[in-house]
Order: structure tokens, then C-alpha cells, then sequence
């Protein structure tokens, strides 16, 4: 066969390849960056179409847009550190000290991924609400009039429930790192003389490292998308940024307050999803 | 590039004091799983300054009996001694013990002289005792020039030696090995083969637990030599003496893979210390002692042992039939058939090989074969 002729389908296909592109990228831009578009709009125009930064500005300079900023990202952070300190600790025990159903435990906390937010924090409200089982027990227990624990309506019953719901995020890629640690490295190690914490501290975590950034990025990135947890505990002067846009939008009727907020949530969430893809490109290598 | 111990270097993995508590002692040591045995009960011990190579089969239990030793696996019964301290409950961490294993585990994110110094960091020794130490046993092992690399930069030959040095660095009182040079070629084995023979001759003190498959490992580096199959003591015994005068069967094929010739014992010969026996119709006269007229032996030759010309030395002769031929460049293989059985045959030179099917006469020393006991056991 002559080059040319080598040569020609190849080109043909090629061109073929391209046109495959477009329906995808349609269907992207029509469902998510059409909307997108349409936010970003309606948050930088004003009612005459132009380009106007005066309202978003007010938006941004408030105090309410603030705190909540402030809140989003107070809890983000406490409730990764959280997950990343009980998923470190489940991960090592399981991987490490297994025990008689390690697997059906490890599977058991996989399930929280599979459940809806709210239902943990329903759950939540039986077990640690004013009326719930833990108070009830104490109050009768002891034979106090009001109930002791009052932590549920608050950010800590915020950080708490997100620490139950998102600690399978980062217990998942942990338990994979673990189970490529060499464990020849482990006993050496423990023959050259090394206790168990210098163990964790040496070869394991360096070994789980990139792990646990992809496993706290991502929890980062859900966290400071949380909306249900914090809308159904309902915890008093606890306003995050998906809360605030919620009640912009749906309660005042101020969508361009709302797009404002949105694309703020938009930039950091995009920003946290850059780190998590970063983290994961490293964690594969 | 060889590991070379300095004379003032010594002193890195041995002294005086770690000889006297350095012997290692098994006491009816048997490890379970699930209740699966996997060593039965195990009584031995390696004296200090000795290597003693745990050779055997896959799943004979040898790596079983070193992890033992290690701490590694709890022993379902018996004692470990090391020094005359009983560290049979005792956590890895204490027992003073080093290991180098197959796949070297290198810490991978450490560089070479970070690697080299953990041990000593995890035991709390002063820095300047880690840096002289570290600088030390890699001039030991002949790398001080890549202390700076990671072990992902260094061959597979040059990471084993890491590992040797890392080992060292903490002057066990026993170096374990763990099949430490399967995962090199063959070449670069022998070359560390010998260097880790010269290195245990620049260290004297330093007691050496080998567990290899590798007979010729074994062979080249062992004080004594223990045969282990189905996860229990086969054979054990100074290394010249256990391959010249193998217990039993399976010593005698898994070390070195011996003829093993049915043989019926006639009786005394003239000479004291050897006996008559009748190999089929050739009747011979091999070494041997308290073997009563009559009993049914095996007589074990090694191929080497065996050649087809005949003299006063070599005063037995057997009738073969050549069944095969394999040239191997220096060696030639012949493969006979005596009556039922079959014998191999080494020679070095060999200027007119026979041809298959052709009759050939072999003949050994009487000092070349002795009588083993069908069912013996160690």
C-alpha cells in the first residue's frame, strides 16, 4: 500500500474523531455552564443588562456575607480535621490491628457514604437532642430538671454530624494507601528497634500522605458545600455560604444577592476541587 | 564494588560482648495458624559468630522458624533463647535483632543514609554516634558515595547492600536473613554471595540465621546447614558433613540432588569402616558403618562423584545405559539408566560424550558414596 493511500483514511478518521467532541461539549454547556453563564449574570448586571460591580460589592462588604464566609469555612476546616483525625485513627486500626470483623465494620462505616445528610442528622436529634436518648438517660440519671447537653444546635452539632457523614471519604483512600504499605518495611522497621507511634510517624504516614490530602480535599470541598446538615439542625447563628444563598434566593426574593454569594461558593469550591485533583494525580503517581 | 569491613570498622556490627550473647536457641518452638501447624515443634540452636542456613522446600517453615525469632509470629509452644535471654514474648523492638529481607524494604521516601540511621534514631542514639555509624557501615557495604540518593535511584544489588548496612547500623546481636538475595540475578547473587561470606569473615562475632531455598547459598555461606520439609527439622549438620553423609532421602536430594541407588548390604569388607553391598548385579564397596548384612539401603553418590574412567581409586564400576545427554558448556550431563533407577552423571571434560542408548561403565571411590536408611530421619 502507498503512503498516500496509508495515509488518507487515518486523516479521514481524524476529522470523524473531531465531530465526536461536539455533542458532549452541548450537552455540558446547555446543563451546566449555560446556568453557570446565567448566575454570573444575573450577579454582575443590573436590570438594564450592563456590566454593574456596585451590587455584588454591597453583597460582599456586608457583614451577613462575612460571618458567613467566616462560618463555611470554620466549620470546613474543623469538621476536615475531624474527619481526617477519626478516618486516620479507624483507618490504622483496621488496616493494622485487625480484629474479629474489621471488614464488616470498615463496610458498615462505608454504608454513611450511600446515606442521605439529613438522616444522620435526624439521627442526631434522637440521640443528642434536648429530648433526645443521651439527655434523657442523664436527666433521669441524675435528676436534673433541664438537660445537660446542649451541644446538637450549634456548630459543633454541625461539625459533629459532618464528621459522621464525611469521615468515609477520607477513611476510603486511607485504607488503600494502607493496603500498599509494605509490611516488610513495618516489621524491619519494628526489629530495628522502632516502637508502633514511630512506625505511624516514620513509615506510614509518609506512605498515606498523599492520600490523606486527596481523602481531606475532598471532604473540604463537601463540607463547604454542605447545605442539609445545616439547614435541618437549624442551629442558631450558625449561616454558611449554601445557607445564605438558600435564604437569599428562596425567602428574601434577592436572586442577584444570591448569585453574588453562588459564584463566591462557585470559585471555592472549584478551588478545592483543583486541590483534591492535584492531590489524587499524586496519589496515583 | 565489594563489602570491605575497614579493620577499625569492626567494631560497627561486632565486639567482644555482643559474641558472648549472641547464640540463639529454639526450644520445642512450633507455630500455628487457625490451628494449622506450620512448624512443628523446633529444638536448636546457632551458636555466636556462627551462620546457620534454614534451607527447605516452599512451605517447609523455615521462614516460619525465622520469623519466630524475629518476634514476628507468636509461637503456638516452646522457648526462643537469644543470648540466653528467653525472648519468646518479648516485641520485636527489644530483642536487639536485625533483618535484611527479600525485597530489601527500604524505606522508600528516606534517603540512603536516612534508611541507614533509623534504626539508631529509633534506639536514641546520640547524633554524632549515628553519623560516625552510618558513614561507617556504608563504607562497609561500599556505598558511601550514594548516601544522598533515594533507594528508588539504586539497582536492585545496590539496595540490598542498603539494607545489609541499615542492618548493621544497630549491631544486632543477630542478623537475620531472609532469602536476602532472591530477587537478584544470577549474577549479581554470586557476586553478593561472596561478599557476604567476606563480610562475615571480616565479622566473626556477628551470629547469621540464613533462610534461603538457594542450596548453592547455603552451601557457600553456611557454618552448618538445617533442612526443614512440611515444617520440620529433616536434617541438620556441619555443612561439608551434611553433603558428603546425608541423613536420609531428602536430605541427600534436596542438597545437591544425589544418585540415590537401592543397595543391599552383604556385609563387612576387609577394610574396617566400609561395608559390601550389591547394586543389582555390581557388587561394590562404599563407606560405611553398622549397616547388618542383609538390610535394604540407599546408596548416595553425588553426579560429580561419578565419571567413566575407571582406576585404583575409583575401584567401583556400574553398568548404564545412557538415556540422555545435556551440554551445559562446561559441564556435560548424562542422564543413565541402572536397571529400575536412573543416575546423573557431571563431567568437566568429556572429549567423546557417549551417545543415547549406548553402554557405559561408571565408576566412583568407595570413599565417594555412603548407605542411608530408607526411613531415616535426623
Amino acid at each position: 500500500m502507498s503512503e498516500a493511500a496509508a495515509v488518507a483514511p487515518r486523516a479521514a478518521r481524524l476529522n470523524l474523531g473531531a465531530w465526536w467532541v461536539a455533542p458532549p461539549l452541548t450537552i455540558l454547556a446547555l446543563l451546566f455552564l449555560y446556568p453557570l453563564a446565567l448566575i454570573a449574570r444575573a450577579a454582575l448586571a443590573d436590570d438594564s443588562g450592563a456590566l454593574n460591580f456596585a451590587a455584588a460589592l454591597d453583597v460582599l462588604n456586608s457583614r451577613a456575607f462575612l460571618n458567613a464566609l467566616l462560618n463555611t469555612a470554620e466549620i470546613a476546616l474543623a469538621s476536615t480535621a475531624g474527619c481526617l483525625a477519626l478516618g486516620l485513627t479507624l483507618a490504622l486500626t483496621l488496616a493494622f490491628a485487625p480484629f474479629p470483623g474489621a471488614g464488616f465494620v470498615a463496610r458498615v462505616i462505608d454504608t454513611f457514604i450511600a446515606l442521605p445528610t439529613f438522616l444522620v442528622t435526624l439521627a442526631f436529634t434522637f440521640l443528642y437532642g434536648s429530648a433526645g436518648i443521651l439527655n434523657g438517660v442523664v436527666t433521669s440519671g441524675l435528676g436534673l430538671e433541664h438537660p445537660p447537653i446542649d451541644f446538637l444546635y450549634s456548630a459543633w452539632g454541625v461539625i459533629l454530624a459532618e464528621v459522621t457523614v464525611y469521615t468515609p471519604f477520607v477513611l476510603r483512600p486511607l485504607l488503600a494507601a494502607f493496603s500498599l504499605v509494605d509490611r516488610s518495611e513495618i516489621e524491619v522497621a519494628s526489629l530495628l528497634g522502632a516502637r508502633p507511634l514511630r512506625i505511624v510517624r516514620q513509615i506510614i504516614l509518609p506512605a498515606a500522605l498523599p492520600a490523606a490530602i486527596a481523602g481531606g480535599s475532598l471532604c473540604l470541598l463537601l463540607t463547604v458545600n454542605e447545605f442539609g446538615i445545616v439547614l435541618f439542625i437549624g442551629a442558631k447563628g450558625v449561616i454558611t455560604l449554601p445557607l445564605m444563598i438558600y435564604s437569599k434566593a428562596i425567602q428574601e426574593s434577592d436572586y442577584q444577592a444570591a448569585c453574588v454569594i453562588a459564584i463566591v461558593n462557585i470559585a471555592l469550591s472549584l478551588g478545592l476541587f483543583g486541590l483534591y485533583r492535584y492531590a489524587a494525580r499524586r496519589l496515583r503517581g | 564494588m565489594s563489602i570491605a569491613v575497614p579493620a577499625a570498622s569492626a567494631r560497627v556490627a561486632a565486639g567482644a560482648e555482643t559474641a558472648a550473647r549472641s547464640n540463639v536457641a529454639f526450644d520445642g518452638v512450633s507455630v500455628a495458624y487457625r490451628g494449622a501447624v506450620v512448624l512443628k515443634p523446633l529444638t536448636l540452636e546457632v551458636a555466636a559468630g556462627e551462620i546457620l542456613a534454614m534451607i527447605g522446600p516452599s512451605g517447609s517453615g523455615k521462614t516460619t522458624a525465622l520469623r519466630a525469632v524475629a518476634g514476628f509470629v507468636r509461637p503456638a509452644g516452646g522457648r526462643i533463647f537469644v543470648g540466653g535471654t528467653d525472648v519468646t514474648n518479648l516485641p520485636p523492638y527489644e530483642r536487639g535483632l536485625a533483618m535484611v529481607v527479600q525485597n530489601y524494604a527500604l524505606f522508600p521516601h528516606m534517603r540512603v543514609s536516612e534508611n541507614v540511621a533509623f534504626g539508631l534514631n529509633a534506639r536514641g542514639a546520640a547524633k554524632d554516634l549515628i553519623a560516625e555509624r552510618v558513614e561507617e557501615c556504608l563504607r562497609i557495604v561500599g556505598m558511601p558515595q550514594y548516601a544522598r540518593r533515594l533507594p528508588r535511584e539504586l539497582s536492585g544489588g545496590q539496595q540490598q547492600r542498603v539494607a545489609i548496612a541499615r542492618a548493621l547500623a544497630v549491631r544486632p546481636r543477630v542478623l537475620l536473613l531472609d532469602e536476602p538475595l532472591s530477587a537478584l540475578d544470577a549474577q549479581i547473587r554470586r557476586a553478593m554471595v561472596e561478599e557476604i561470606a567476606k563480610l562475615h569473615s571480616d565479622l566473626p562475632d556477628l551470629t547469621i540465621l540464613y533462610v534461603t531455598h538457594d542450596q548453592s547459598e547455603a552451601l557457600t555461606l553456611a557454618d552448618r546447614i538445617a533442612i526443614l520439609k512440611d515444617g520440620e527439622l529433616c536434617a541438620i549438620g556441619r555443612t561439608a558433613d551434611l553433603y558428603h553423609r546425608p541423613p536420609n532421602r531428602f536430605a541427600a536430594e534436596f542438597l545437591g540432588r544425589a544418585n540415590l541407588l537401592p543397595a543391599v548390604v552383604e556385609g563387612e569388607a576387609a577394610e574396617s569402616g566400609f561395608v559390601r553391598v550389591r547394586v543389582g548385579e555390581a557388587k561394590l564397596v562404599v563407606a560405611g558403618r553398622d549397616h547388618p548384612a542383609g538390610a535394604e539401603r540407599l546408596l548416595c553418590v553425588r553426579p560429580q562423584n561419578l565419571t567413566l574412567a575407571g582406576d585404583a581409586e575409583r575401584s567401583n564400576r556400574i553398568s548404564a545405559v545412557v538415556r540422555d545427554i545435556h551440554w551445559q558448556g562446561e559441564l556435560t550431563h548424562l542422564v543413565a539408566e541402572v536397571g529400575d533407577a536412573v543416575v546423573r552423571v557431571v563431567a568437566t571434560r568429556l572429549p567423546n560424550p557417549p551417545k543415547r542408548r549406548d553402554r557405559l561403565e561408571v565408576f566412583f571411590a568407595p570413599t565417594d558414596a555412603n548407605l542411608i536408611a530408607e526411613d531415616a530421619i535426623v
